[in-house]
């Protein structure tokens, strides 16, 4: 059967091909083709040498499952799977919630909210190693900028907050929070902004203000907006590697490590690269069902980031 | 459906049309005068909560390096000693500062040249002359967009070693162009869609090649785009850090910010000249987003939500 089949083609093979050639070409004349190829070839030399052959190289070196009962016995895996879904969970909320909030403040008219809007920015400008490096240092339980001011301010004796877990968790949070709001505040402004103004005095007339008018004009129009962007930040948020890296290291004893840095860690550290793909591949099932929905609906909808 | 919800508040428009010095009205500047005090308290918060990391490296940077060790919420003896030992490259960390400032500039520099150079090649090729098939790259461009670049980085950094490339920029060159190239494209593409075709028909009618075309009309009409990707690239090669620690372990080779957090690593790390290296590191990105902030938000508008 198949044996046929490959004869038949190789019978018919001229009149196949150029049907072929003419199916790629589509309405392009002979130089133009050569061209459109030419002028494609460099991108699919990047996708194939840097995106699909790593990912490949990944999965196969992941593919030993034998390494998995050694993942999945580390203790210090299991926290990080507790880590990474509190992080993932509060770090995306409480990021875009704020960041839609955030948003309308913006809207704002006056010099003031310019101002402000400019300055608020500024986390998201500077380039994240010294904005963590910074945070690492100011939550010192000794020497931190955070505990002398809470105790020449208000006299408490601040906590050493890189110490103990769920503060060093909770700070590395924090930290997130206050280099990434200000990116999706930008974009949903944008978004607020490209909601013609016609739609609002329309629901002024039929009375829609304040709480109403954010509930049943502004928040319909930004669903789609914000479904896309969570979904977005859900997977920028679990691939996250220099937030904890810098500000808690992983510690205290690698209990706040996340699945982006514990693969590093293993990989480097411990010198297991396959443990440290390992790691990461667990994330996989959550990925990509993610990754195929956020597909779908960039492609569909008309979300411009 | 929706339009229920507002018949509900009728009375309140009523109350907000008619502010004179009626009851109502005064009642209206009031809850006006609270809200504008509620903002003015929130940018209040606002400014607090995203100065203070700010405000901590610039004040260490003017610390002399025992002060760092104390419990003052302001500099002591403020002084640019710190600047002056990071720029002269006065201390053993930094004695290779300005080579790897320039190790910065060439990749920062190259990224933008490749990601500019392949992506609007790219949406040249999909969006002008309507390859068939192109929707393979953009959803191939899209795939990329959406994995994270960590989950990558191992077998990358394997696949480099295995080329020899470990220690050359040129890996780092390449993994910053595959991760900074999707978004590039997406945007060229979006922008290309308000570039008329009939344009490209009538230059191809007299006779004008492909790349012809591309360099004379495509390049020219597209550069407002070209402006915001190429910030947007410049920005992400100047501020990534795990592949170029990954990739660049040499003192000769290595980018500013490994350098930077190779501080972290040592016994007694020297906090003044590590905040004065981050804010001359911190500089140039910040120069940029602010004098092309404007550009790259069209960018980011241009059909933040549509239907």
């Amino acid at each position: 059967m198949t044996a046929t089949t490959v004869l038949d083609v190789g019978a018919s093979s001229p009149g196949k091909r150029r049907s072929l050639w003419r199916y790629w070409r589509g309405n392009l004349k002979g130089s133009e083709f050569t061209w459109a190829l030419a002028f494609s070839v460099p991108y699919i030399a990047v996708f194939l040498g840097f995106v699909a052959y790593p990912v490949f190289y990944g999965l196969w070196m992941g593919s030993d499952p034998a390494l998995y009962s050694d993942v999945f016995s580390d203790v210090i895996y299991q926290d990080t799977v507790i880590n990474t879904l509190v992080f993932v969970v509060l770090g995306v909320n409480l990021k875009l919630f704020l960041a839609l909030l955030l948003s309308g403040v913006f809207m704002r008219p006056g010099w003031l909210t310019k101002v402000m809007l400019m300055l608020f920015v500024l986390p998201w400008a500077v380039p994240q190693l010294p904005a963590f490096i910074s945070l690492h240092w100011m939550l010192n339980g000794e020497w931190g900028l955070l505990n002398n001011a809470l105790w020449i301010l208000g006299g408490i004796e601040g906590p050493s907050w890189l110490n103990e877990r769920w503060t060093a968790l909770g700070a590395a949070i924090a930290s997130h929070l206050w280099k990434w709001t200000p990116f999706w505040t930008v974009i949903l402004l944008a978004g607020r902004m490209s909601i013609p103004q016609d739609i609002y005095d329309a629901a002024k007339v039929d009375g829609a203000t304040g709480l109403n008018r954010f509930l049943f004009v502004t928040f319909p129009l930004l669903a789609n907006l914000y479904l896309v962007l969570t979904l977005l930040a859900t997977i920028f948020l679990l691939g996250d590697f220099n937030t904890v890296f810098f500000v808690t290291g992983g510690g205290p004893n690698n209990e706040t490590h996340l699945l982006a840095t514990l693969g590093i860690r293993n990989a480097f550290d411990l010198a297991r690269p396959d443990l440290g793909v390992a790691v990461v591949m667990t994330a996989l099932p959550v990925l990509i069902p993610l990754v195929i929905i956020l597909m779908r609906k960039l492609r569909t909808t008309e979300v411009q980031l | 459906m929706s339009m229920r919800g507002f018949a509900v508040s009728g009375p309140l428009a009523i109350a907000a049309t008619s502010d004179r010095s009626t009851r109502a009205g005064r009642a209206a500047r009031r809850r006006r005068h609270a809200s504008n005090a509620a903002i003015l308290l929130l940018y209040a918060v606002m400014l607090v909560w995203t100065l203070t990391p700010i405000y901590n490296i610039v004040m260490i940077a003017l610390e002399h390096e025992g002060d760092v060790y104390g419990n003052s919420i302001v500099p002591v003896q403020p002084s640019f000693d710190s600047f002056w030992v990071v720029v002269s490259q006065g201390y053993w960390y930094l004695e290779n500062f300005w080579h790897q400032f320039g190790n910065t500039v060439f990749i920062a520099g190259m990224v933008t040249f490749l990601v500019l150079l392949i992506a609007s090649m790219t949406s040249f090729t999909v969006g002008r002359m309507r390859l068939r098939n192109g929707w393979l790259l953009t959803n191939a461009a899209l795939l990329t967009y959406v994995i994270p670049a960590s989950f990558l980085a191992i077998p990358f950094y394997l696949i480099m070693n295995r080329y020899g490339l470990a220690n050359n920029p040129w890996s780092v060159i390449a993994a910053l162009v595959t991760f900074a190239t999707p978004y590039a494209i997406f945007i060229f593409q979006e922008y290309g869609r308000s570039i008329p075709l009939e344009l490209d028909e009538s230059a191809r009618i007299d006779g004008a090649s492909p790349l012809v075309i591309y360099l004379r009309i495509y390049l020219p009409l597209m550069s407002p785009a070209l402006v915001a990707v190429g910030t947007y690239a410049l920005l992400l090669a100047w501020n990534e850090y795990l592949y170029q620690f990954l990739l660049l372990s040499d003192k000769r080779s290595m980018t500013v910010p490994v350098a930077l957090a190779q501080f972290l690593n040592s016994d007694q790390a020297p906090w003044n000249y590590m905040m004065a290296t981050a804010i001359i590191y911190a500089l140039p990105p910040l120069a940029t987003y602010y004098a092309f902030r404007h550009r790259m938000s069209s960018g980011l508008t241009m059909g933040g939500v549509k239907g």
